[in-house]
């Protein structure tokens, strides 16, 4: 076949039930076209690989047909029936590889998208990560982030696809998010479930005499591990000496022999079948392990007796009869399995786990890996309990969540703020001085103490004032007093706790609280910058700085479009996020001149 | 304005904490004399103490290097002062005060003037802790500012702890501004309408705020304890 297309006979149903059209089937790298063999048919299909998201088909084992179902990505799907499992084989290959280069290709055509568009669903898929390798994982975890938050994703769409911040540094201070949501998956080993296999019930059919045995991987692994001799006996005889199938059967068989309990059958039926006397037989890897384990029980072990022990006094010896009789034929004993052997078996097979962490589909390579596993576990003993306990012991869902301890960002410095308030202190002495129309007081410390101590041994001498205060200034500070409270009650409404932000417009608040997240964000990221050491932090820190000045800017036409109701309270919300972006652009202004007078000995001398 | 947490109050018995500022160099400029000043916050304390037997005042002055405790009500101290002109407390305190002041002053001769720069920075560390413990113990501080521009810093901390700010308008009438707002204990604060600063000046501010650029909403803690009511009160 040439590696460009397929062309072969096939039937196209609609549905399952369908009788199906025949017809031609011709896949390319593109697309699939089915032309029906009826000309005046009108189910003619042409679609393109890039619509397929899957395909399914039928097993080669199972009793179905040669079908392949494609599933369409709005939805429906394409079943086609072919002549021969050896054509589905070759389509399915042909749509395998169809589909992945469509999904390249997909992703080639969406990464061209990345423009400054707005759309919300080029964004997801649109985002390239040129800087990063990123698994698929973790691409699928930030756009599921994004997806949940939207506020997240608008400050993502601002930023990132704006230009101002790579996705690296966007989602660098986010590292508490991505990793919170990794460790969402468990990574405790899920072992058996206690029923287990005791509980598979054949399906009877009434009118003949069959019954049906439904085994999945699942089950078959189970088998492995609770009986070892199965386990070997499928290691050696499947598939050199018969097939899965017929091996299943025998197992079965015997188990249902075992299940009548009638020992002598079972004999019987053992002798006949060298094969099926394996099953029927005593585990014999069972006994081995058991006496084996026997022998290490500490001698020593004080294992309490009382009186319910001493069966040498009792009638019978303390063995309960039931008056039936017992033929117990000693040749037989091999034969019979009780219940209490199959349960302790299943306990320990229960309490160990899985020890097999294999992909279950396929019977034979789930007992090779089973037969890796006891190998290495004859080993050293201790040392696999060691490797037990500690594994037991690792159990993440019960451990506090990892939180990282970080210092929140200061942006200011508390030097700047007592220099401020320094000058305003003084700025306020120099404009009591003015106000007071004093003659000039001279600032030192001496006097200053020397007048403060005069003050108290005036007051010590004089006593109190008294009145103490004025009647008249009593009453206007009274006066003054009841109007700013109803005066700020009427501005503030009934709720007194309503905060100035509900008081303003739907648009307007959330407005400003957007310019506020993404000040946070540019701040966050332009403080972090500094000191600047290399040539991508100067060229980030501009990019920041273009960006904060536009803020400032929509900022401050906010404050100016806003109506004369609310420009008081809008100005107050404005004034420490312009503030902040004040502090910020100083400091950058202060660092450009720092700059540019030593020289720029980056770029050489001058 | 959202309002910090609030403890139920059993009763109105108030233990008020009174910080006196006496910083000379302030008050050597200071439009109200310092012993004007003086006069109102002795009748104000000792109209505290006349509201209810159970109240306590301590007072504290912070001074130019030094802060120390000028005044406790709950230590009995000997009534010899009284001296016909002022009750026998205020004899106490002023003695207490003027101890104080030739104290600091001592230490300003002795100190060099290069501890300043690190004590400023310390000390603005250990005034934010003090204030975020008061909101944690759910102290509210009020302040009554006599500079001429806002405190920033004490509009603050009145606001995350609950407390009132307040900026007397006329310095003359201090004792009807102290004794309308501030001896205000904190059980009938909850029925009482204090004057509210509409805008606080947030930019010194280190604690972060939520997402959404709201200051801090404190929880509400319901606690009801037997002990007397706790109330901080400084001028500046």
């Amino acid at each position: 076949m040439s590696s460009g297309e397929v062309i072969k006979r096939a039937k196209y149903k609609t549905s399952v039930k369908d009788p199906g059209t025949p017809g031609v089937l011709k896949m390319t790298e593109q697309k699939f076209l089915f032309n029906p063999n009826d000309p005046s048919s009108v189910t003619k299909l042409d679609v393109e690989f890039a619509h397929i998201k899957g395909h399914k088909h039928t097993k080669e084992g199972s009793n179905k047909p040669p079908w392949l179902n494609l599933t369409h990505d709005q939805g429906g799907s394409y079943i086609f029936e072919f002549q021969s499992f050896a054509d589905l084989h070759v389509y399915r290959e042909f749509v395998g590889n169809a589909l992945a280069k469509s999904g390249e290709a997909a992703k080639a055509a969406s990464t061209a998208k990345v423009t400054s568009s707005t759309k919300v669903a080029s964004e997801k898929s649109a985002v390239s990560f040129p800087d990063e390798q990123l698994s698929t994982a973790e691409m699928e975890l930030r756009m599921n982030l994004l997806r949940e938050d939207s506020e997240l994703q608008k400050l993502h769409k601002q930023f990132v696809i704006g230009g101002v911040l790579t996705e690296s540094e966007f989602w660098a201070t986010r590292k508490k998010l991505l990793d919170v949501d990794n460790r969402g998956k468990l990574k405790q080993r899920v072992g058996f479930k206690s029923t287990m296999i005791l509980d598979t019930k054949p399906m009877a059919d009434g009118r003949t005499n069959k019954v049906t045995f439904n085994l999945t991987p699942e089950i078959k692994y189970q088998i492995f591990v609770l009986k070892p001799a199965v386990h070997q006996a499928f290691l050696n005889l499947v598939p050199s000496k018969m097939t899965e199938k017929d091996f299943w059967t025998k197992y079965f068989r015997a188990e249902y022999l075992h299940s009548t309990k009638n020992a002598i059958t079972v004999a019987a039926e053992a002798a006949e079948d060298e094969e099926l006397a394996i099953f029927l037989k005593e585990d014999n890897i069972l006994a081995r392990e058991a006496r084996r384990k026997i022998r290490r029980v500490d001698p020593t072990l004080d294992m309490e007796a009382d009186l319910g022990d001493d069966y040498t006094h009792l009638p019978d010896h303390g063995i309960f009869r039931d008056g039936t009789k017992e033929i117990s034929e000693t040749q037989h004993e091999q034969y019979m399995r009780t219940l209490s052997q199959d349960l302790n078996r299943q306990g320990a097979v229960v309490l160990e786990g899985r020890t097999v962490d294999v992909d279950l589909e396929d019977p034979r390579t789930v007992a090779e890996a089973l037969v890796r596993s006891r190998q290495e576990l004859d080993g050293d003993k201790t040392q696999e309990r060691l490797d037990r306990l500690s594994r037991m012991t690792d159990i993440e869902d019960l451990r506090e969540p990892l939180d990282h301890p970080f210092a929140p960002l200061c942006i200011k410095d508390p030097r700047d703020y007592f220099d401020a308030q320094q000058a305003n202190a003084l700025k306020t002495l120099d404009d009591a001085r003015n106000k007071m129309e004093q003659t000039k007081r001279n600032l030192s410390i001496d006097e200053a103490y020397g007048s403060l101590r005069d003050s108290i041994s005036k007051i010590k001498t004089m006593g109190l004032s008294d009145p103490i205060v004025k009647p008249e200034v009593a009453l206007s500070v009274l006066n003054g007093l009841t109007q700013n409270i109803s005066s700020s009650k009427f501005q503030l409404g009934k709720n007194s706790r309503e905060s100035i932000l509900d008081g303003l417009p739907n648009t307007t608040k959330h407005e400003l609280m957007h310019h506020w997240m993404s000040i946070q964000e540019l701040l966050r990221h332009f403080w972090s910058s500094y000191p600047i050491t290399t040539t991508s932090l100067h060229t980030k820190v501009s990019r920041l700085k273009d960006a904060m000045s536009q803020t400032y800017r929509q900022l401050e036409e906010i404050k100016e479009s806003v109506q004369s109701d609310f420009r008081h309270k809008v100005s107050l919300l404005v004034r420490p996020m312009h503030q902040a972006l004040d502090a910020a652009f100083q400091h950058y202004d202060a660092d450009q001149q720092k700059r540019s007078s030593k020289g720029e000995p980056l770029n050489g001398f001058v | 304005m959202a309002s910090a947490p609030s403890k139920l109050y059993a009763d109105d018995v108030s233990l008020l904490m009174v910080l006196l500022d006496t910083n000379p160099l302030f008050w050597s400029t200071s439009s109200l004399p310092f012993s004007n000043f003086l006069s109102h916050v002795l009748s104000f304390l000792n109209s505290i103490l006349l509201l209810n037997q159970l109240n306590q005042v301590a007072v504290i002055a912070t001074g130019y290097n030094s802060c120390d405790y000028i005044f406790d009500s709950s230590v009995s101290t000997s009534r010899g002062l009284e001296n016909g002109r002022m009750p026998a407390l205020c004899s106490n305190l002023l003695q207490k005060l003027e101890e104080f002041v030739v104290r600091d002053e001592q230490l300003c001769k002795e100190g060099s003037e290069n501890g300043l720069a690190s004590s400023l920075l310390s000390g603005y560390v250990a005034i934010m802790n003090a204030i975020f413990s008061a909101q944690r113990s759910m102290v509210p501080i009020d302040s009554c500012y006599l500079g001429s521009n806002n405190s920033a810093f004490l509009q603050q901390a009145s606001y995350i702890t609950g407390g009132v700010y307040l900026k007397p308008q006329q310095p003359d009438g201090l004792f009807q501004y102290l004794s309308t707002v501030f001896a205000t204990d904190l059980h009938s604060r909850t029925f009482l309408q204090l004057p509210k600063s509409v805008g606080v000046d947030f930019r010194a501010s280190k604690e972060d705020s939520r997402k959404d650029g709201r200051p801090l909403e404190s929880r509400r803690k319901d606690s009801r304890k037997n002990d007397p009511n706790i109330q901080l009160a400084s001028s500046v």
